[in-house]
């Protein structure tokens, strides 16, 4: 009987596969609509996940395949919201699947194709340190596994199309409109970083060893451009001292958001740790303002970093970075709050761990559906304390980051929240409001 | 046509590159070609990533074209990958538990990147040690059990009647148990709630009514739980109220939302020594009754016994907030009164708790950071007043603030009847004392024990919106079976061969999982679905009476045979 009454989730990042695999497995439609190829949102990005060092691909992979495989689950990758009318229990919804130029029934995801394209492209993927083609597959699990043609960059040399052996290259290929009929509607949009370059004192952009968190997650990881070998980016050496900025655009009045990103302390902890692991000499250090140890074993992860790997804690928020420009080595002037003194300090790379900030997909869904975002553009909850997960619109609810800042467990917590409520509307009818 | 029992085996092994995780160090093309010189394998290929839906195909292919009856992929961990490849074989017609995996990314080409050669012979005995054991491998039948469409929650504060609210409107019969003589929880003894500041008996009163009038929720107060029986979709639990009268409810699912207690801080700072030394907890009483006096100062400690060097090591994450809420509503009723706040690290996170300790400043409460290594001391002057000493971090300089009432910010701790509760239903405790989830990160709100579930500060310490949204998640999680209905059961479990069994009950004291018991004739017997097949009976079973499903002495002798070189044709 439930299985035809259907639900939307807008996004495909952690929460939206939780809050699909729960709906889903309770035997209800759903319908994952995700804006890039692929699902897996940022945590397929990640290395590893604090505090238990799981390796973040290996636990993540397995659920994108389930939303993959699950009779229930209809995922609508490289597509978008475009209209949605209607109220709780009967939404009618309007998705733009935009061209792949592939027929993903035919394509078999073998690679033949980007093997003989001529043309490189920095992969967003690996925040652009690496290349992949014009034709391409954000990483090796996406899912699906189906190859995209990215418009902008292919020159139509057709090379994809004769070497494809599944003959599923297709340039023909028209933006499509898929209707939908759903009951109730769960946006789990996430986060994207805070622009750095907006605070030019850290050189973010014009020094190439200044790096944001996500990139360095990337160059930690096994799968990312260097393989997992931790090296500069400007000259290949291996870093003898690397200093973590807590805070940047973030908990700040001038320049940046006034909110904390919840996460920071803990995950730069976590990346100072395999720095640990991959270069044992390296000295690490982290520069905060105040220690955000507040979830689950936070504290004694903090704890452990300082006196089993010997992470090195300064509460310092540093004014400037200055870049030797013959050597590419970075000095840092910080005034160390707790010693009260203003100090130096030479180091080779230096990573930002900048604001996590609702994506723009927030901001277009919110218009779409008639969402209220709150002043730091996170999805307004209809109360924030006993109704966090529904939104100013009966019938849709949100999740994840895009509703607060927010840790993976968090997250996913609340994906299963926000089904929840989305079963009760399914169980109270069509037409009836929630509760 | 399932491929049963008795058939001649037919091994097809698919070994997976892993892009270059594998690939990258073994030789997989050669490893692929040893494969097709073992025992009872009639084909063998590579694939770049199996786990692919390219790769399952390609599984299925196999199965479909060389008539394959086993399956091997020597790929990843099972842990992540098996059910995956486990359902691709149940697709293609081969009993799920006719497969096995053979780990060469873990255990051997992460472990060995920089010796190609010797990890590629290793690669070839793993794979050997799998053959060996597909060999053996039989078809085995997973139990299937009904639900119980109705829950158990055990807790009727925010987060237990949160989560009943949502599976009752999920059209699910619910029971909740409340150990106190009324529903509430915590939420009864606090006054404001951040950062909204409504009115925490207001809000509490709605959620009390709103269970009250819905007609699927049953509550039970002055009621613990004595005994629970049973596993996912059946279980039964023997409730008593304080009066001695016991009932009997059988339950599909069960929620643990048993909530936290606050730590008393006997002996530090002045408690309980100097009369004006209170917890926050006190205070918000005081607030709440409209019972605090206009002192002129007013100095609130935090981390006290949190954050500690060892013992509570945990932050409890709500002190700060509360006692900044605390101090505002201090200068809400006393404009004069001044309100210092010692902290170590302001835990202020999220989207909005940073904007509401700016306006705490502009309210001009006063913030002291103190150091762990040298905390604030607190004694009582003669004038009747209490001096606290405390090192200020920033100034660094030694400070006394003279003061007439010190609130001491307390952590939750768990309850002390939690570890009997553990015991009741078999989940365990983590180290900090609280509930401990199946997976920290993508199993937040599960327990590994198939349906049980937790929420809210059993869990950890957290604040009210933090204990909805986990309700609200186990009111999904707990809902899952009981919508489904009819669930089945991993069959890898314990065999009792009644013949060998003396009935020394070492199996039944040892199962973590409470799967065996004695029966009439006094030998053990399983219940298959609650048993993990860990394999702790099967171990420690004296008489060797007891075998694990698909572990066999045989498939384990078989393969550790094989990983000698020694594979009998």
């Amino acid at each position: 009987m439930e299985s035809e009454k259907a639900v939307l989730v807008v996004g495909g990042g952690i929460a939206g596969i939780q809050a699909s695999l729960d709906l889903a497995g309770r035997g209800l439609k759903v319908y994952l609509v995700e804006s890039s190829p692929s699902i897996g949102g940022r945590m397929a990005q990640l290395d590893k996940t604090f505090p238990t060092m799981d390796c973040s691909m290996c636990i993540l992979a397995p659920k994108m395949i389930e939303c993959f495989r699950h009779p229930n689950i209809t995922l609508l990758t490289y597509s978008e919201v475009q209209e949605v009318s209607g109220k709780a229990g009967n939404f009618s919804v309007k998705v733009l699947k935009k061209p792949r130029f592939i027929d993903e029934t035919r394509c078999t995801g073998c690679g033949e194709c980007a093997q003989h394209c001529p043309i490189e492209v920095y992969n967003e993927f690996d925040m652009k340190l690496g290349i992949r083609k014009a034709i391409y597959v954000p990483f090796p699990q996406a899912v699906p596994l189906k190859y995209t043609i990215d418009d902008e960059h292919c020159i139509k040399c057709k090379l994809c199309q004769k070497t494809c052996r599944a003959e599923a290259v297709d340039f023909n290929q028209q933006p499509q409109i898929i209707s939908l009929s759903v009951q109730a509607i769960i946006a789990a949009t996430g986060y994207e970083l805070f622009d750095v370059q907006r605070l030019s004192e850290y050189g973010y952009g014009r020094y190439k060893n200044v790096l944001v968190s996500l990139e360095f997650e990337r160059l930690l990881s096994a799968s990312g451009p260097t393989g997992g070998h931790l090296l500069r980016l400007s000259d290949g050496r291996i870093p003898r001292r690397i200093a973590f900025f807590q805070c940047v655009g973030s908990r700040s009045l001038k320049g940046g958001v006034s909110f904390c990103s919840s996460a920071c302390c803990v995950y730069a902890t976590k990346e100072a740790i395999l720095v640990r692991e991959h270069v044992p000499k390296c000295e690490v250090y982290i520069f905060y303002n105040d220690l955000k140890v507040f979830g689950k074993g936070f504290q004694e992860f903090v704890t452990r970093a300082k006196d089993d790997w010997g992470i090195k804690y300064i509460r310092a928020l540093p004014g400037e970075v200055i870049e030797d420009s013959k050597t590419g080595d970075l000095t840092l002037w910080y005034e160390d709050t707790i010693e009260n003194l203003t100090k130096d300090m030479d180091v080779d790379l230096v990573v930002l761990c900048p604001a996590l900030v609702p994506r723009v997909a927030s901001k277009e869904l919110a218009s779409v559906i008639g969402l209220e975002l709150d002043e730091n553009g996170f999805f307004k909850s209809k109360d924030p304390l006993f109704a966090p997960v529904d939104t100013n619109v009966p019938g849709v609810f949100t999740c994840g980051y895009c509703q607060g800042p927010k840790d993976i467990p968090e997250s996913v917590a609340q994906a299963s929240g926000a089904a929840a409520r989305a079963a009760e509307v399914i169980a109270l009818g069509a037409g009836r409001e929630a509760h | 046509m399932e491929r049963a029992e008795g058939e001649t085996p037919r091994i097809g092994v698919f070994v997976c590159h892993c892009g270059i995780n594998i690939g990258g160090v073994v030789n997989v093309p050669k490893v692929v070609e040893y494969a097709k010189t073992l025992p009872n394998v009639v084909y063998a290929e590579d694939n770049l990533y199996t786990c692919s839906s390219e790769g399952l195909s390609k599984i299925k292919e196999g199965i479909g074209k060389y008539n394959l009856n086993r399956v091997v992929v020597a790929s990843c961990t099972p842990r992540t990958h098996e059910p995956l490849f486990r359902a691709t074989c149940e697709e293609a017609g081969v009993n799920k538990y006719l497969f096995e995996m053979a780990n060469i990314r873990e255990h051997c080409s992460w472990a060995h990147m920089h010796e190609p050669e010797k990890a590629t012979e290793k690669a070839k005995d793993i794979i050997r040690i799998a053959v060996a054991k597909a060999r053996l491998i039989q078809p085995q039948k997973e139990p299937e059990i009904d639900v119980t469409p109705s829950a158990l929650v055990i807790g009727g504060g925010v987060a237990g009647m949160t989560a009943a609210l949502s599976l009752a409107e999920q059209g699910f019969r619910v029971h909740i148990i409340e150990k106190e003589p009324e529903l509430g929880g915590m939420l009864r003894h606090l006054h404001k709630l951040y950062p909204t500041m409504q009115d925490a008996s207001d809000a509490l009163n709605q959620i009390i009514k709103a269970v009250g009038s819905n007609e699927s929720i049953e509550v039970l107060t002055s009621t613990t739980i004595k005994e629970v029986k049973g596993f996912i979709g059946n279980f039964e639990a023997t409730v008593q109220k304080v009066n001695g009268e016991a009932t009997n409810l059988k339950v599909g699912t069960i929620i643990v939302a048993t909530g936290a207690d606050i730590f008393e801080p006997i002996g530090m700072h002045g408690y309980k020594e100097y009369g004006n030394v209170i917890t926050q907890l006190q205070l918000e009483q005081l607030l709440k009754d409209g019972q605090l006096k206009k002192w002129e100062r007013v100095i609130m400690i935090q981390c006290v016994g949190s954050r500690e060097e060892k013992g509570r090591t945990y932050c409890s994450r709500i002190c700060c907030m509360t006692a900044l809420k605390n101090a505002v509503l201090i200068k809400e009723l006393f404009p004069d009164t001044e309100v210092y706040i010692l902290f170590r690290d302001l835990q202020t996170y999220g989207g909005r708790y940073e904007d509401y300790h700016r306006m705490a400043q502009d309210r001009g409460i006063k913030f002291i950071k103190y150091l762990q290594e040298k905390p604030p001391t607190v004694v009582s002057a003669e004038n009747g007043k209490l001096t606290v000493n405390v090192y200020h971090a920033l100034l660094r300089e030694q400070v006394t603030i003279s003061g007439d009432l010190v609130v001491l910010s307390t952590p939750l701790t768990q309850h002390e009847d939690a570890k009997e509760l553990s015991q009741f239903l078999k989940v365990p405790l983590g180290s900090d004392g609280f509930f401990f989830e199946a997976h920290v990160k993508l199993r937040p709100i599960d327990f590994a024990t198939d349906g049980i579930f937790v929420c809210g500060t059993a869990h950890s310490p957290k604040d009210t919106a933090e204990s909805v949204s986990q309700a609200l998640g186990v009111a999904s999680r707990a809902a899952i079976p009981m919508a489904v209905k009819r669930l089945r059961t991993e069959a890898i479990t314990a065999m009792v061969n009644e013949n060998l069994c003396s009935g020394c009950g070492t199996c039944v004291k040892l199962c973590p999982y409470g799967a065996i018991e004695k029966d009439a004739k006094g030998v053990a017997r399983v219940t298959e679905v609650m048993c993990k097949g860990c394999g702790v009976c099967g171990a420690s079973c004296p008489e060797k009476a007891i075998s694990m499903c698909h572990f066999t002495d045989e498939q384990v002798v078989a393969q550790a045979l094989a990983a000698l070189g020694r594979l009998i044709a």
